[in-house]
């Protein structure tokens, strides 16, 4: 959890991977439902594409800063432009899909 | 004066004690955090509850994010106290600027560690809602911020920024219950600014609620002038001033003028200063006494400034300040007409005895006239104010607002041991002695100057309607303007009745007239004695002389029959030596003579 995990990259279908970012503050219930909302949401919809930061704000308090991270757990796109934040344990997934412009691409 | 002002302090900080005291119970003070802003923490009696967090609220441009940053950096300057200013609105650079025209250096704070400036820019359109969330990013950011320097005082600029950022009102009204808590767990002082709502103090209905003290800031604007005002609403655990108090923004940042909490307990002195017109001085028996309040009203052109300015010149010859708040004429005006009376300010100006401050009446509401007063007089330190006129400020309010600003000037005056004088100016038609509002109870002394108007002539009479505390002369003097001062003159009073200006001049040459053909008889009946004693002397004399001359004859026939007897006794003599006879018997004659007189 506290490592940021990676997973493969795969640059096949729409050339740049996806960087994403979950910011926590130790492990919340809310959290560890984000973080696992977040795995299913991308191996659902992105396949290989996308890369997952987690970082814990209780850990790095000034890695928050850069993003301007009010709210917890947010979730960061930073690319592909433009930036887009979702904050919540992301258990709403249309909500998560439309935050993350994937709207329409579950139907491909 | 020194001293004045220290009473003025000592008094105001007991005052604090007391009303916390009273507030807080008798063993528990409520801690307080002092803002040092003028005026503000003799409101809150001692400034905003340390380690509590403050609300406050006011609509936009009426300086919340101002006094909240003041708050920080004076407690980072003056009260050892480091501060964290969060930003939702401005950034670090912006903010610096802005306060830097108020002379605060935020960027040296910075470096110095007393402060941390830190930015929080929400982009709504950036952010969507999938689910619970939390403020815990902001607790954690605020709270690095704090430990980062310690930080006592911490401010969030403004509230309102994170309803308008985020979605889901319920949970950041609960986030917001929990932040106000955090922030108090955490120790620090919080000020946290927010945006006034309809009908409500705040947007959220909320804020309020939760912080300790609520302070809100108003920008209303009357009749074309617009005053800020300040109100605490609410304290927890105090009591405070429940007013609305005006305040000032200018170069050296916000003050308050809490001059309603003032009480009337202030010293008097018993000193009399002089007027700087001597008649003046002993119609008042020695002249006004220090820290009192004089008006001097009269229609125009009776002379009202002219006996301010002589007072003016007294003060300054007694090497003490005087401030001249002028409202009618520039300071060069005022200079070049009491010249033509004879006196010189100019040298005053140039020594910093005499300051100006020259300034429409209608530039500023009647609040920020007080306020600039006050500043002017706190700074300054005067030992004498002019205000010429105060009737001028009438415009700027109904009666019982200016009213009110001239008690709470004059307490402030009195306060401070200030010897004042108002010039008021009375519109002919009405009675001259219901003048300016009803000030009249106010005042201390009180100089009426009057057009005496006869045989088609003004005239200008002085009377001292009243005057506190000290014998005072009933008597009305004419009041003359000469080239080398102000003159009080008698005025003519006989059988003529009053009389003054060329009528005074003209009896008086009557009168004169008069007395000159009285001394011309006494005069003449002197000669006349005098020529009758010489008569008398010669006449003496001449007695003296017959007498002399017959004492004379007398003597030469005394002489000479002296002379006659001698001759014939000789002749005797010489018949009897002749004769030969008796010789030894007239001899004899005188021993027996001798021997025969003792016995």
């Amino acid at each position: 959890m506290n490592a940021a995990k990676k997973e493969k990259i795969d640059k096949s279908a729409n050339g740049e991977p996806w960087v994403l970012r979950l910011y926590v503050a130790g492990q919340t219930p809310k959290s560890l439902t984000a973080f696992a909302n977040l795995k299913k949401i991308c191996a659902e919809y992105l396949e290989h594409q996308y890369r997952i930061e987690v970082i814990d704000l209780l850990e790095n308090p000034q890695l928050g800063r850069g993003d301007q991270i009010l709210a917890i757990p947010t979730l960061v796109r930073n690319l592909p432009q433009p930036i887009k934040k979702i904050i919540g344990d992301l258990s709403n997934t249309e909500k998560v899909l439309v935050g993350l412009d994937l709207r329409g691409r579950g139907v491909q | 004066m020194k001293r004045a002002f220290k009473n003025l302090v000592k008094n105001r900080s007991s005052n604090g004690v007391s009303a916390r005291r009273n507030g807080a119970g008798e063993r528990e003070f409520l801690e307080k955090a002092p803002t040092g802003i003028p005026g503000l923490d003799e409101i809150t009696f001692g400034g905003l509850p340390k380690n509590r967090p403050t609300l406050i609220c006011g609509s936009a441009g009426c300086g919340k994010t101002l006094m909240a940053v003041e708050f920080l950096v004076r407690g980072a300057m003056d009260f050892g106290e480091p501060g964290v200013l969060m930003a939702f609105e401005e950034t670090e650079e912006e903010l610096a600027k802005n306060v830097a025209s108020l002379g605060y250096d935020l960027n040296d704070l910075i470096a110095k560690k007393k402060l941390v400036i830190d930015y929080v820019h929400i982009e709504r359109s950036e952010i969507e809602e999938a689910g619970e969330f939390d403020l815990e990013g902001l607790f954690i950011r605020l709270g690095s911020a704090i430990d980062a320097i310690g930080a006592r005082r911490v401010v969030l600029d403004t509230i309102e920024a994170i309803f308008s950022g985020f979605p889901n009102p319920n949970i950041l009204r609960a986030e917001l219950r929990r932040l106000f808590r955090w922030l108090k767990n955490k120790g620090v002082t919080a000020v946290i600014t927010g945006e006034r709502g309809e009908g409500a103090l705040t947007r959220q209905g909320l804020e309020e609620y939760v912080s300790d003290c609520v302070i809100l800031l108003d920008h209303r604007v009357n009749d074309q002038m617009s005053t800020r005002r300040l109100r605490v609403v609410k304290y927890r655990g105090s009591t405070h001033g429940t007013n609305e108090y005006p305040f000032l923004i200018d170069e050296d940042g916000l003050s308050v003028l809490p001059v309603t909490s003032l009480g009337l307990d202030h010293k008097v002195s018993s000193e009399r200063v002089g007027t700087g017109i001597a008649r003046l001085d002993s119609m008042l028996s020695g002249g006004y006494y220090r820290g009192s309040t004089v008006l001097v009203s009269g229609t125009a052109g009776t002379g009202k400034s002219s006996i301010a300015n002589h007072f003016v010149n007294a003060t300054c010859r007694r090497g003490e300040r005087c401030l001249y708040l002028a409202s009618e004429e520039s300071p060069a005006q005022i200079m070049r007409n009491m010249r033509s009376i004879g006196i010189d300010l100019a040298p005053w100006v140039k020594k910093g005895l005499l300051k100006f401050d020259a300034e429409r009446p209608n530039v500023y509401g009647l609040e920020m006239h007080l306020l600039r007063m006050h500043k002017l007089i706190s700074e300054y330190k005067p030992a004498s104010v002019i205000v010429d006129p105060i009737t001028n400020y009438l415009a700027l309010g109904d009666d019982l607002e200016v009213k009110s600003m001239l008690i709470r000037l004059i307490d402030f005056l009195k306060i401070n041991g200030v010897t004042s004088i108002f010039t008021s100016l009375t519109h002919g038609g009405g009675a001259l002695e219901a003048t300016t509002v009803g000030v009249s109870s106010l005042i201390d002394t009180w100089l009426l100057l009057r057009d005496i108007e006869v045989n088609g002539e003004r005239n200008r009479g002085l009377y001292v309607i009243k005057s506190r505390g000290m014998a005072h002369s009933n008597q009305i003097r004419e009041f003359l303007l000469t080239s080398h001062g102000a003159e009080l003159i008698d005025v003519y009073l006989g059988s003529e009745g009053v009389l003054t200006g060329s009528a005074r001049a003209a009896q008086e040459a009557r009168e004169a007239a008069v007395a000159t053909v009285r001394r011309q008889e006494v005069e003449r009946k002197q000669r006349e004695l005098e020529r009758k004693r010489k008569a008398l002397d010669a006449q003496i004399a001449a007695l003296r002389a017959a007498y002399s001359v017959e004492s004379q004859e007398l003597e030469m026939g005394l002489a000479e029959e002296r002379l006659r007897e001698d001759k014939l006794a000789a002749e005797r003599l010489e018949m009897a030596r002749i004769r030969k006879a008796d010789v030894a018997n007239g001899n004899r004659r005188g021993k027996n003579n001798r021997k025969g007189a003792p016995a």
